[in-house]
């Protein structure tokens, strides 16, 4: 078991590609999250929001026989978490850290139960047919970018649209202005006449959506099944990585791809049987990186200064 | 309809550390019924199987004690975190980070005398869950970073490390599995004679009073409950609230750790992935269920406990998958919090 | 001339508190109307409700002669009217530009305004009004007075046609203050803009408002013109002719000094200076009271003397040990006992028991832990005791601190702070919110302490509670101290006077320069100022 195994161009091409398209399903949830938290709301609910995704994008494209439907279908059931979410966080005020919390709890014992029920246990479990891979005419035959960067399934460019849209909306809309007022000061946007409740709902519930959006692109377009526990953390390094990316779009992708690349090497090394790195070590780094980055951000200037607080009108 | 002030203390408490879990309780297992009925199946027929294979058999007893243990261990971690505001989310890495702790020394220390074997590996466990704990209460303590966060993230780095051990330098090489060699007689946790249970249980019991203790018999409890109610108040009174974080990350990542010990030793024998099927996490429900009070997070622990055993029969008896008592689990703390709501506003 | 807003009947409660009652307040178009009162008074909820954060219970809100239904402060906007507040409502992060357009529609829907044609039309009403700022920098970068400037040019540039001005001048240096009347608030008036303006300073009001509206407790005193009215008549409608409580009181036994500050100088939250080089004396055995305006810097002053809050020059020394920037414990310690002004957020924790509260900086001490643990029964016993010596009405000692009546809740304080017997005492508005037989009751055993041989300093916005307790007397005034003099040598309406900011040319006669023309140099000690004032 050699490093030339590994450092050739054949193998980090296929690495670096596929890093990319691991990392769809997670950059969607960092996007959505990005929103919630700009307005000022912590969203602690990604792991189970991606699972009930996951779950309605593969049950709807399984009985529908249609997997773009089964998209739409992951963006609604994320929706109607981030209203329960909204709901509890911003008009009851709950806190938002156990709030969230238990929808981790409801999206992941609902999409099991719900599965269970519908789909029963199998040793052979039903699957579904993806979506198409799109290959750019030109741009792929590119060396080394090329295969890299234009061979991909469709969802990938999708994603990469909704980074730009997500980049545009909150930093050249006014209506992203209102919503990174609302994430900083809530009362001075008041003040302004923006209604910060609707904006809170909004944002919410598209984060969720998104993540939820996120959930389903794991099931039905890479997996192509559902599992239990098939999130496997990704909603929690969504979380991270939210913070890791200084809550902007364009520092998400670079994040998320990180991420990608770090799983995809991770799957290829155990395959190959390579010794020299624990490929637990690897897993880790996400995390460790992301402690880093918030110690050396010195904790109270990381974020939208009104996270995590209910806002509560008071004058005087 | 008096107002909430004008009745006395003990009726208010009451109904808030029993009334209002109970009713929470009643209410999800009510919407349970509706999802039961949604996928056909008889909820008369699948409660009766729940609370059956709950309750109805002494194995099912056994099995719910031997499941409370740890649950019961951490949540009551929490409680002393969470009375201080510190919110540890952290627990499972702890537990994890213990339950290392404990194993390895158990398997250096293989020819030490079980009296002497086992509170050594409590003690290792209780310092590693602990200073597991202190990364991120040092972290809020002294920079103000949000250790709901940093805590979630320690959790990955301990399982994966966890992860690496237990397939590579802690590996039994006579199985295939990544686990440990198993621990030795001496580092078993006994069972308490007459039964099938381990003296874990004893050990979770006696955490019981022993946070009552400090919570409301101790001046660090005091002090632990001014910063958890009023900071202000309490840098008024000379408390140091950044001190206090510390020290209560510290001692519910010591019981959290703890909490892993008496997993390995009583249940598992052998330290590998699959010894938490997230109780770190559920340890957060409980707590909140149980009001943050010694007694009714025993009653809650022991609720969700058996709820998971007897969900297990359901799903035998009756077909309707275990996952439904998570869904459970979450409807209570989404009435939990909707009746603390109700409750703030009645007060008034 | 019609009325371009007017407010009839006004009245609004809180949770113990009626903030307006049945208040009558109109503003005639093109004039700048000041609105003057005491903390407390009642103005800025006026404020609040005319903008649309709160909803009155009684009355109604007219604009130009017809009914409005200001239900937001975005109603409020569209109706031409801006308000400034005290507190700052700007984004930090955001830019000038960015935090003046917050909310508004963009001419180029959905994006934001191109950046150079809105640096544009920022600057016309820069140049327009007097506001002169950059609109590219950032709120953090700005000073507090530019900062100001940009929620001036937020109100305009939304169509304001009535400004409303919270304190303008709380924030600014007197040159920035000078440059805001002469130059911005003419300018404001020459484009036919009308302005309200609350203050509690007096000299401010005769340089720019030409009516001045004063309201007490809740109510309006009169509306007068600028013109018709002296400033010594204002002071009398601020601070109000009320009954002395009478309080026996035999003459100080002075002692040594057990409370000694010298040049001590700290900043607020904001980081501005809120204690410009403070220095005095208590002795054992004298009332020492410190008479001001609210937010004239005793609440940083009780702050620095406790321990919570650091100070950045000067020497503090209780009982002849320096504790400059010694912890709270520490100070406790020292035998200094704290009656705080924010009772509710700093004396108690709401949600614990009287008992748990009865103890609260004292609890590891015997008796009431023994061998490491709590003596509950002791601690019960302690409270019990406070309780009925200080006539606290309570059913027991395990109700919740929060259910405490303010008067109460004051007497569970003061009870817990004496019972240590403390050698100082700082007691900060003592008496606030309480009924005539609690303050009584307070005030009585603050003399009791004195005369035992405690040093009591007295910080109270009430000038005849420092006037009847303390035997000696200082005025606050924008973080510097004035004094102290002897009661016997002021009355009320000079003391009135000196807390609004004016200056005492010689004593018995009324204010003649406002304090806004001196040149001042903001690094003067205040013993300098202080001889200066009384000259």
């Amino acid at each position: 078991m050699s490093w030339d195994m590994i450092l050739n161009s054949g193998f980090l091409i296929a690495l670096v590609a596929s890093g990319i398209r691991l990392a769809v399903p997670v950059l969607l949830a960092v996007l959505g999250e990005i929103f919630a938290e700009r307005s000022g709301v912590l969203n602690l609910g990604l792991e189970g929001i991606m699972a009930i995704g996951a779950f309605a994008g593969f049950a709807v494209t399984f009985t529908l026989e249609n997997a773009w439907l089964g998209l739409v279908a992951g963006l609604l059931a994320g929706g109607l978490f981030g209203l329960i979410m909204a709901f509890f966080s911003v008009t009851l005020r709950t806190n938002q850290v156990i709030t969230s919390l238990s929808l981790v709890i409801l999206g992941q014992g609902a999409s099991a139960f719900l599965y269970r029920q519908i789909f029963g246990v199998s040793s052979r479990p039903p699957r579904v047919e993806g979506l198409t891979e799109l290959t750019i005419p030109g741009l792929s035959q590119i060396p080394v970018l090329g295969p890299i960067l234009f061979k991909h399934n469709v969802v990938v460019y999708l994603a990469v649209i909704l980074v730009v849209l997500s980049w545009a909306a909150l930093f050249r809309t006014t209506w992203g202005l209102k919503v990174r007022a609302v994430g900083e000061y809530p009362s001075a946007a008041d003040t302004s006449g923006i209604n910060v409740a609707r904006i809170r709902y909004t944002c919410v519930i598209l984060g969720a959506a998104l993540t939820g959006l996120g959930g389903s692109v794991l099931s039905v377009a890479q997996m192509h099944m559902f599992l239990e526990n098939m999130i496997a953390g990704r909603g929690w390094i969504a979380i991270a990585l939210v913070i890791f990316a200084d809550w902007r779009p364009s520092l998400a992708l670079a994040g998320a791809v990180l991420f990608g690349v770090a799983d995809a090497l991770q799957f290829r090394l155990q395959a190959l049987g390579f010794a020299a790195v624990p490929y637990e070590f690897l897993l880790m780094l996400p995390y460790v990186l992301t402690i880093l980055v918030l110690v050396s951000r010195s904790g109270r200037e990381a974020g939208p200064a009104a996270l995590g607080e209910p806002y509560v009108k008071e004058m005087g | 309809m008096k107002r909430a002030n004008q009745h006395p203390v003990w009726r208010r408490a009451l109904f808030k550390n029993l009334v209002i879990p109970a009713l929470a309780v009643l209410l999800s297992l009510a919407l349970g019924v509706v999802l039961i009925l949604v996928v056909r199946v008889n909820p008369l027929d699948a409660y009766r199987a729940l609370v059956k294979g709950a309750v109805g058999s002494p194995r099912a007893l056994v099995q719910a004690a031997l499941r409370t243990t740890p649950l019961l261990l951490i949540s009551l971690g929490l409680t002393l975190a969470f009375r201080c505001k510190a919110w540890n989310i952290g627990a499972e890495g702890q537990f994890f980070m213990g339950a290392l702790a404990a194993s390895w020394l158990g398997l250096a220390l293989d020819g030490w005398p079980a009296w002497l074997l086992l509170p050594a590996m409590v003690v290792v466990a209780w310092l590693a869950g602990a200073a597991w704990a202190v990364i991120p209460g040092f972290l809020k303590a002294k920079r103000g970073t949000n250790e709901i966060v940093t805590s979630l993230l320690t959790n990955y780095v301990a399982i994966f490390f966890v992860s690496y051990l237990v397939r590579a330098p802690m590996k039994d090489p006579e199985y295939y599995l990544p686990q440990s060699a198993p621990l030795g007689p001496a580092a078993t946790l006994p069972f308490i004679p007459g039964t099938r249970l381990h003296i874990g249980l004893l050990l979770a019991l006696l955490c019981v009073p022993l946070v009552y203790l400090i919570l409301w018999k101790m001046p660090l409890g005091y002090r632990l409950r001014v910063v958890g109610t009023n900071p202000e108040a309490a840098r008024y009174a000379g408390i140091s609230v950044p001190s206090h974080i510390v020290i209560a990350m510290v001692l519910s990542g010591g019981l959290a750790g703890v909490a892993g010990m008496v997993e390995v030793s009583g249940v598992h024998h052998r330290l590998m992935t699959g010894i938490s099927p997230g109780f770190g996490y559920t340890a957060i429900v409980v707590a909140l269920l149980g009001q943050l009070n010694p007694v009714g997070v025993l009653l809650a622990a022991y609720f969700f406990a058996s709820l998971v055993i007897g969900a297990d029969s359901m799903q035998r008896v009756v077909g309707l998958p275990v996952a439904l008592t998570e869904v459970i689990q979450a409807l209570v703390v989404v009435f939990v919090l909707a009746s603390d709501y109700l409750t703030r506003h009645w007060e008034k | 001339m019609s009325a371009i807003v007017e407010m009839r009947g006004i009245t609004k409660r809180f949770p113990g508190v009626l903030a307006n009652d049945h208040i009558d307040f109109s503003v005639e178009e093109g004039e700048i109307h000041a609105l003057l009162g005491e903390n407390g008074a009642g103005k800025t909820t006026l404020m609040n409700i005319l903008f649309g954060f709160y909803q009155p219970d009684e009355g109604e809100v007219l604009m130009r002669g017809r009914k409005t239904d200001i239900r937001s402060p975005h109603d409020a906007i569209a109706l031409g009217l801006g308000m400034v507040h005290q507190h700052f409502q700007l984004v930090p992060p955001f830019t000038v530009a960015e935090n003046i357009v917050l909310g508004m529609r963009s001419s180029r829907e959905p994006f934001l305004e191109n950046p150079r044609r809105l640096a544009e039309r920022i600057n016309e009403y820069s140049e327009r009004f007097g506001l002169k700022v950059d609109p590219h920098l950032r709120i953090w970068e700005l000073s507090v007075g530019e900062q100001q400037r940009v929620e001036i040019l937020k109100a305009l540039y939304r169509g304001a046609d009535l400004l409303i001005l919270d304190e303008p001048t709380a924030v600014l240096t007197p040159q920035e203050t000078e440059s805001l009347f002469t130059t911005v608030f003419r300018l404001l008036a020459a484009a036919g803009k009308s302005i309200i303006f609350i203050t509690h300073k007096l000299n401010e009001v005769f340089a720019v408002a030409s009516r001045i509206t004063v309201l007490r407790d809740g109510q309006v005193v009169d509306t007068v013109a600028t013109s018709d009215t002296s400033r010594d008549e204002l002071a009398r409608m601020m601070v109000g002719r009320e009954v002395f409580l009478k309080v026996e009181k035999g003459p100080p036994r002075r002692g040594h000094a057990a409370l000694e500050v010298v040049g001590l100088s700290a900043t607020d939250d904001r980081g501005l200076l809120a204690l410009k080089n403070v220095s005095l004396t208590v002795r054992r055995g004298e009332i020492l009271g410190i008479a001001g305006v609210d937010g004239n810097g005793q609440r940083e002053l009780e702050e620095v003397l406790t321990g919570l809050r650091p100070s950045t020059t000067g020497r503090l020394t209780i009982e002849g040990r320096d504790m400059t920037n010694a912890s709270s414990a520490q100070i406790k310690a020292c035998g200094v006992g704290h009656v705080p002004s924010d009772r509710d957020r700093m004396g108690l924790v709401a949600d614990l028991t009287v008992a748990d509260n009865a103890v609260l900086g004292v609890v590891e001490q015997p008796p009431f832990t023994r061998s490491g643990f709590l003596d509950q029964q002791a601690i019960e016993d302690h409270a019990r005791r406070l309780i009925a010596e200080y006539d606290v009405h309570v059913p027991g000692p395990n109700v919740a601190a929060g259910k405490l009546s303010g008067g109460n809740a004051q007497k569970l304080v003061l009870a817990r702070e004496l019972a240590q017997n403390p050698r100082v005492i700082i007691a900060a508005q003592p008496t606030r919110g309480l009924d005539v037989g609690a303050t009584e009751y307070v005030r009585q055993k603050l003399i009791e302490q004195r005369d035992n041989g405690a040093a009591v300093l007295l910080i109270s916005t009430e000038l005849e509670e420092i006037l009847s307790l303390s035997d000696h007397i200082a005025v606050i005034y924008e973080g510097e101290i004035i004094g102290p003099v002897e009661p016997t040598e002021v009355n009320t309406e000079e003391l009135g006077l000196l807390m609004a900011g004016c200056t005492l040319p010689t004593p018995g006669t009324a204010c003649e320069e406002p304090r806004l023309n001196e040149d001042r140099d903001q690094e003067t000690s205040s013993k300098q100022q202080g001889q200066q004032k009384r000259e």
